[in-house]
């Protein structure tokens, strides 16, 4: 029962509650260092660092911090990991941490982050708290990957710096570009909006259709 | 912060919600002084390995470097740099014996500012180096202007007297002439504008050749050398 | 001269916070439903990104010289109380500006654009004119973004569109296309 329930925490974040295609959360970071896969990786394992680490200390310490300032504390708990993270990154990738720049320190004011202390850390014990965060992060971690490998196969005729097509592609240099950020997403969410619309419509195909091709 | 608006709010006294603020900040910043110094030896190990790197590739035959900085009219060796003050780096060889200069530019590109740094022999008059240190030029056109090898190499031998120009690709026939990089002229001009902006600024202040700074590090220095 | 105008129109136009860097999407795609409101929120934000920016200068200048590692958390509690703190301010003093943009003061607050700015303003050690000029071009262009967003979506509210597109994925798809069109400034202040 008890272990059931911490793999329903994580399992939601992935996909039913996905921050990104679902929520509709954390937008900055995610269209602005998705230009490629590896930079989207290293976003991803960042938040996930953060998000994780301040979950766990906010629901650890949920009964000591008054409801009055929890906002505040949970701010300075994000900021202080956020610049471990700075600090990290900059002394073991400094390439990747140059790729990334403003946008490490800008983890702070992604609102999934703070959302998840407020919605769930502060309210349930450590350890759903951990494992929530952990979907989350990795619900993050694949939206902002789906996003960056697009864009860079599409952009760049490449994933992983490593080319896939040859010589004779053309890449669409527009989708490394910010424009093709918003398009990719918007066209994600599309498809999202699709799935649900079929969902609703025909629940039962759906299902059968999921089984099937799984 | 946050406390002195809450109070109004029922149980915690205002002593508690400051107190509880106050040890998450003490916590915390003893995490990020913690991280800060340990990072700290390896960050500026990086940066100096940067820039070393960066040097040495603008100022073939080089090994050795100091920062120099304009002092009372006079080009000098820095120990310390201030943030704001401009500085030129000095290349010598293994003897001590002055190669030439890396300057440092930047000035606005195509879409955001491009930060680069050339190696410049005063002696001859000639740009003998160039690489980009920072840019967000258009991946697959403005990015050519380092990912171009060709380009690049343009800036080995380059006269800068009077000034460099951006000509047409495969139409270079001047010593100062560059050619331009096909579907990225912007950049490629904006390049170019930087470093002659850059000169025109420096050369006044250089010394005249033969009377530059002389390394103080304390590698052991080599028969004097006389340029 | 010519340098504060290009960070003027550098911040306004050709990396316009919204529709090249990304910053301040949540109001972006939040709030851009109708012009009124759009007009509103990009005033208060412009607001807010001027006393940031004088924020982010003092701090750099006289507090964060000798402890650079304080950067982030110095930033965050300093700018949000002088927000709370000059809200209370315009409350007392002045009621109609407070309605036109008191209500969002405190949502800005936490907006990315806003943090953005000052890491943007330190990272580029920008002095004080340069960074208040960068405040003006960013606030300017963050309002310009949105409420060229909120037309197209009242305009598009009256016409006949899918159910399937209406909602965010069509709104980040017209924000794609004006990013697009931004993308034509680009090289404005390049020799040509």
């Amino acid at each position: 029962m008890k272990k059931n329930e911490s793999y329903e925490e994580f399992i939601k974040g992935i996909w039913r509650d996905n921050p990104v295609f679902v929520q509709v959360l954390g937008m900055c970071p995610m269209l602005a260092v998705t230009n490629s896969a590896v930079n989207a990786i290293a976003m991803g394992l960042a938040t996930f660092f953060v998000l994780v680490g301040s979950s766990f200390l906010v629901s650890s310490f949920r009964n000591w911090i008054p409801k009055q300032v929890r906002i505040s504390c949970f701010i300075i708990i994000i900021a202080t990991f956020v610049t471990v993270a700075d600090y990290t990154l900059l002394a073991l990738v400094p390439t990747v941490h140059k790729e990334l720049g403003a946008f490490i320190p800008l983890i702070v004011a992604n609102c999934m982050i703070l959302g998840r202390q407020e919605a769930f850390a502060s309210r349930y014990p450590t350890r759903l708290a951990v494992m929530d965060a952990m979907g989350m992060a990795s619900g993050f971690m694949l939206a902002l990957f789906s996003l960056g490998a697009i864009r860079e196969i599409l952009g760049d005729g490449a994933l992983f710096g490593m080319n896939l097509f040859g010589t004779n592609f053309e890449p669409w240099i527009i989708m490394i570009l910010p424009p093709g950020g918003f398009l990719t997403l918007g066209v994600i969410l599309l498809f999202f909006n699709w799935f649900k619309l079929k969902k609703d419509e025909f629940l039962a195909e759906v299902a059968e259709a999921e089984r099937s091709s799984r | 912060m946050t406390s002195a608006r809450h109070t109004g709010t029922a149980s915690p006294s205002s002593l508690r919600l400051v107190l509880t603020l106050a040890i998450a900040g003490l916590i915390s910043g003893v995490a990020i002084i913690g991280i800060y110094e340990s990072t700290l030896p390896t960050i500026t190990a990086n940066k100096a390995r940067e820039l070393r790197e960066a040097v040495f590739k603008v100022l073939p035959a080089v090994s050795q470097m100091q920062a120099l900085v304009h002092r009372d009219g006079e080009l000098v060796a820095a120990e310390a740099v201030a943030k704001d003050e401009p500085v030129v780096y000095g290349g010598y060889d293994e003897n001590g014996g002055f190669v030439g200069y890396a300057i440092p530019g930047a000035g606005p590109g195509f879409q955001d500012t491009i930060g680069l740094l050339y190696g410049y022999t005063p002696d001859q008059k000639l740009v003998v180096g160039m690489e980009v240190l920072e840019s967000r030029e258009t991946p697959g056109l403005g990015d050519k202007i380092y990912k171009d090898a060709d380009f690049v190499a343009g800036f080995s031998a380059l006269s800068i007297e009077p000034e460099i120009t951006a000509v047409k690709s495969g139409t270079k026939s001047q010593p100062n002439e560059i050619d331009a990089i096909t579907g990225a002229t912007i950049s490629s001009k904006a390049v170019v504008r930087i470093i002659n902006e850059t000169h025109a600024d420096w050369t006044q202040r250089l010394p005249p050749p033969g009377a530059e700074p002389r390394l103080t590090e304390t590698e052991p220095a080599g028969p004097e050398v006389e340029r | 001269m010519d340098n504060l105008l290009w960070i003027f129109i550098s911040a306004l136009l050709v990396n316009n916070f919204v529709l090249t860097y990304f910053l301040g999407l949540c109001p972006f795609l939040g709030v851009s439903n109708s012009l009124e409101t759009s007009a509103r929120l990009g005033l208060a934000t412009t607001f807010v990104m001027l006393v940031t920016a004088i924020c982010a200068w003092v701090l750099n200048t006289y507090v964060l010289v000798h402890a650079p590692y304080l950067r982030l958390i110095c930033f965050i509690v300093v700018i949000a109380s002088t927000v709370q703190f000059i809200e209370m301010l315009i409350k007392k003093l002045s009621p109609a500006l407070f309605r036109a943009m008191g209500i969002f003061l405190p949502l800005i607050t936490t907006n990315c654009a806003i943090l953005g700015l000052a890491i943007f303003a330190t990272n580029r050690s920008y002095g004080f004119w340069e960074g208040i000029v960068y405040a003006l071009g960013a606030g300017i262009g963050f309002t310009l973004a949105l409420v060229l967003l909120a037309g197209l979506r009242e305009e598009s509210e009256l016409s006949n569109i899918p159910k399937l597109i209406r909602g965010t994925a069509m709104n980040l798809i017209i924000a794609g296309v004006l990013s697009m069109a931004f993308m034509g400034f680009a090289g404005l202040f390049s020799p040509t």
